[in-house]
């Protein structure tokens, strides 16, 4: 059994659902992993690790970015949501409750990734058609609901939040 | 009634029964799984972090099929960070051995080692584990191991393993064959076929595909000196049956392993075998007493894990002048890939088929060859349908084939052959239970009119496109209890569940089931069920399941069995207590136990007083003052009980429609409607069902247009990212319009049928059926399914630009 020093680490601060944290890193970790491993938060899932999935899909700046193919140092500077900042005090967003409405998920696997999706298109473009958002639920992958519940949620909580201003 | 349930329930007003009467059974109840899941506060198993815990991951075979001359882990133990290194020998583990109770020239039992010692026999094939203290260096030790190979001819294709003098995968297994089963033969079938009118014939193959859970596997194993025992954390739709392969591989007692499963990201079948790393990694920890992890990647999850559906059917079937079917004749080969896996064996594939291949339809006269056929592929699981998406394939082509020959409407031939009489026990010996075969085929073909497709059909015919209308009527074997699997000669004979409902001195309820959720809502529906039996508010129930400490025994979630089997051992476990409460009730009152009720939330005087005693000052006497339980009630309230199905199963049944229109210049597929009329018996939660026939619809578009595991001629896997396996997303997934019929099953003690497989079933039929409706001005007709874009092109006659 060998016990060699560990690699060469950095240091870096993450700004995540508002809250600074300074992280000692390997430069060579994702974003996701740092998320997930050192930060314990854990919504955010790991699907694919090569981009095409969606299931680590986190907002950068406010827009739709994959984890897994960002290293946590380009993260640095940056705002970063996750799905844990979507409720507020225990009370689900309206995003989160029209998926529920909906049946929206079954495993929940790739739901926080298509929730920060959703979340970052709904926010750049509030007047999106079914069609347009149907279109961005096609960037991501799920397996359990053959996605038409998911394009009735995202479009359901659309036209509620243009109802409300 | 946890903040986020109550946040939800009163936020979304969805979470209430709305049928009369308030009965939650029937009722789209809001899933109680949603509040964790849409918050982030899920655990799935990549979530668990244990003080101390280390990270797996496999040294795997970069050959087909090869000996192994030599495993040199030295380097690996100096990659900075690793912390051990273990092949086979190290961890001296059982092999993983999957029987049937059939002879020798039926079935070959053979034996899969946790990890791979002098022989390798597929691309992937566990070598060795590498422990590390994070998971990139475990992926860095993996670099530096070495393994040496003397190369041996690999079989790749289910032909070339059946061909004479094939090199063998498994020594022991002549032909490569795991199981060779001829059944039913009815006699002077062959007659029949002489003296029929029509003949059809069928050839047809179906890709092999992944099943795909977004979770990969993945495992935390961790020794836990206090219990004395290894709790084995481990996304599995089979947890006991995990437990006892550990147990026996590990040479430990049962109870010194408990499986947890945590939440998990979808499994449909893949997950309902033992995996040799969950194995490999329980090892590890044990030797290194240091908690580890293993999750699988996503390369690993496609080529290493397990696969399904690469069967090749040669079928013919007789008519008669009206279209009646006269006989039916069928060899059906599955290429099983290397290994037979735990429990089911590599004959589940050709059994399924050969058992249930006649369907829905009046079958006279039937004669089927089964195998099984090794190869130097990654293994096969169960998928999600298991055989019926590609035998109702077969059946749908062979009706459709000779609908064209006679020059009948494909629905009419179907209406004159579909069983209509039930109970009805059909010439492959299986009784089928009522069900709705022709108002399902009739119901949809009237949608599809309804919906102006025959009339979009014809104009698009006119303007010179092309669009087809394909059908798939079907049904669905589901709660199979013991009797069912017993006939399959399966040496661990799963089947029954057991249930145990408790109710705590507030008046809550934890009920435990058996089955194991991976998505498919029973912390909702089986919540509904108990809720319905004992007059309770939902939020007051509670259900475990996953964690064999907790639950007394259960054989998980496959073969749509929850609600059937594991849904009426909870409702027997929940009446068994209700009865106990009455008798609590009945003592109090002095009354005997037939003249008091359960009603809502307590028992009832019978006598029109109308008097209630609630459930919580009966559970405080059966608790805290037993002195006042009559003497033959003992203290406590728990109840137990089991159910199983003694006959032979319950069917659902649906009809699919399926409107495409082909595209000759791209070879594309487009699909403009799907429609599904399904009959699941009672459906505990329409939402929940709907969502099930949803999500099956969409695996069974994804085998029938797009997903395929290949290999080249080396037995190299050519799809390891979703680069090239191809998983349809929301752009290529229609909209499905759903419609409900309920013939509720008599033996099932909520009425309910199984649900989860039914989509994917029908799928590939309907949408082969529709591509072969659109192409008939081509007199091409397909069998054989991905339909690739190329094929589409080619039965076009156009040039493919880049050839397949």
């Amino acid at each position: 059994m060998t016990d060699t020093a560990p690699r060469e680490r950095q240091l870096i601060t993450l700004d995540v659902n508002g809250e600074r944290h300074e992280l000692l890193i390997e430069p060579r970790r994702t974003l996701v992993d740092a998320l997930r491993h050192d930060l314990l938060l854990t919504g955010t899932h790991v699907g694919c690790e090569h981009g095409i999935c969606g299931a680590c899909t986190v907002l950068v700046d406010g827009a739709p970015a994959r984890a897994c193919l960002m290293f946590a140092a380009q993260a640095e500077g940056a705002r970063i949501r996750t799905v844990e900042s979507l409720a507020e005090d225990g009370e689900l967003s309206d995003l989160q409750r029209a998926f529920t409405e909906h049946h929206g998920l079954q495993c929940g696997f790739c739901t926080p990734g298509f929730l920060m999706l959703a979340e970052g298109f709904l926010a750049e473009r509030p007047a999106a058609t079914k069609e347009e958002i149907r279109e961005v639920v096609a960037s991501n992958l799920c397996r359990c609901t053959g996605y038409q519940t998911i394009v009735e949620a995202i479009d359901d909580c659309a036209a509620r939040r243009r109802k409300e201003t | 009634m946890n903040d986020t349930t109550a946040a939800h329930q009163r936020a979304t007003g969805h979470g209430r029964p709305t049928t009369p009467g308030g009965a939650w059974i029937g009722a789209s109840v809001g899933r109680r799984e949603d509040p964790r899941l849409l918050t982030g506060r899920g655990r799935f198993t990549d979530d668990i972090q244990l003080p101390g815990m280390l990270h797996a991951q496999f040294v795997r075979a970069t050959v087909a099929h090869a000996t192994v001359t030599g495993i040199d882990l030295s380097a690996v133990l100096d990659v900075p960070g690793v912390v051990a290194a273990f092949t086979a020998e190290d961890l001296e583990l059982g092999d993983i051995t999957a029987r049937l109770g059939r002879p020798a020239s039926e079935f070959v039992a053979t034996a899969m080692p946790v990890l791979a010692r002098d022989r390798v026999r597929f691309v992937g094939e566990p070598l060795a584990v590498v422990v590390a203290r994070d998971a990139y260096a475990a992926e860095d030790g993996l670099e530096a191991a070495k393994v040496s190979y003397e190369p041996r001819p690999p079989v790749v294709s289910a032909a070339r393993a059946l061909a004479p003098g094939a090199p063998l995968v498994h020594d022991e297994a002549p032909l490569n064959t795991l199981l060779d089963v001829s059944m039913f033969a009815t006699e002077g079938i062959d007659a029949v076929f002489d003296g029929a009118p029509h003949v059809v014939r069928v050839r047809a193959s179906t890709g092999r595909q992944n099943a795909l859970p977004l979770e990969t596997r993945g495992a935390v194993a961790s020794w836990d000196a206090r219990e004395d025992q290894l709790l084995l954390q481990t996304c599995t739709q089979v947890p006991h049956q995990v437990r006892t392969v550990a147990a026996r591989c590990l040479r430990l007692d049962e109870r010194a392993v408990r499986v947890v499963v945590p939440d998990m990201g979808g499994g449909f079948g893949l997950k309902c075998v033992v995996g040799r790393e969950e194995i490999a990694v329980a090892a590890a920890a044990l030797r290194l007493d240091r908690p580890v992890k293993w999750i699988e990647d996503r390369k690993d999850a496609l080529t290493a894990s397990f696969l399904a559906r690469e069967q090749h059917y040669d079928a013919r079937a007789a008519f008669d002048a009206d279209g009646r079917i006269l006989a039916l004749d069928a060899d059906v080969v599955c290429d099983m890939g290397a290994y037979s896996c735990y429990p089911f064996t590599a004959g589940i594939e050709p059994l399924m088929a050969s058992a249930e291949m006649p369907g829905v339809y009046k079958v006279p006269a039937y004669r089927v060859r089964g195998r099984a056929v090794t190869t130097n592929k990654a293994p096969t699981a169960p998928y999600r349908g298991v055989s019926r998406p590609q035998y109702v394939m077969v059946m749908e082509r062979l009706f459709e084939r000779a609908a064209r020959e006679l020059g009948m409407d494909p629905v009419e031939i179907r209406r004159r052959n579909v069983i209509t009489d039930f109970p009805y026990t059909g010439v492959n010996r299986i009784t089928y239970d009522p069900g709705s075969y022709r108002e399902s085929l009739d119901l949809c073909e009237r949608l599809v009119r309804e919906e102006g497709w025959y009339a979009a059909r014809e104009e698009a015919a006119a303007e010179g496109r092309h669009l087809g209308i394909g059908y798939a009527c079907f049904s669905e074997r589901t709660g199979y209890g013991s009797a069912a699997f017993a006939q399959r000669k399966m040496e661990v004979v799963p089947g029954f569940d057991i249930s145990e409902v408790r109710m705590d001195t507030s008046g809550a309820v934890v009920v435990t089931t058996g089955t194991m959720s991976h998505g498919q809502s029973h912390e909702t529906t089986m919540a509904q069920i108990v809720a319905d039996e004992l007059g309770l508010d939902i939020a007051k129930v509670r259900i475990h399941q996953g964690d064999t400490d907790r639950v007394t025994y259960g054989w998980g979630t496959f073969a749509s069995r929850s609600i059937a089997v594991g849904g009426s051992a909870v409702r027997l476990a929940a009446a068994k207590l209700g009865e106990k409460l009455c008798r609590i009730a009945a003592a109090r009152w002095e009354l005997s136990p037939d003249a008091v009720e359960l009603v809502t939330g307590g028992i009832r005087r019978r006598d029109g007083t109308g008097e209630v005693v609630g459930f919580p000052e009966l559970a405080d006497i059966a608790y805290l003052k037993a002195h006042l339980l009559p003497k033959d009630v003992e203290p406590g309230l728990s109840a137990t009980a089991t159910f199983d199905v003694f006959n032979d199963g319950t069917f659902s049944n649906a009809t699919h429609g399926v409107v495409v229109e082909l595209h000759p210049g791209t070879g594309q597929v487009e699909i403009l409607a799907y429609l599904c009329v399904e009959d699941c018996g009672v459906a505990i939660n329409p939402q929940v069902v709907e969502g099930q026939c949803r999500g099956g619809i969409a695996q069974g578009i994804a085998g029938a247009l797009f997903e395929q595991v290949t290999y080249d001629d080396q037995g190299e896997p050519s799809a390891t990212s979703f680069m090239d396996y191809k998983v349809p997303t929301a752009h290529e997934i229609p909209d499905v319009l759903i419609r409900h019929l309920q013939t509720p099953c008599a033996f099932t003690e909520t009425g309910a049928k199984g649900a989860g497989e039914g989509g994917t079933i029908g799928a590939p039929a309907a949408v082969l059926n529709a591509v072969n409706d659109a192409l008939r001005p081509t007199g091409t007709e397909l069998d054989t399914t991905p339909i690739t874009p190329e094929t589409v092109q080619r039965a076009f006659g156009r040039t493919v630009e880049h050839p397949s």
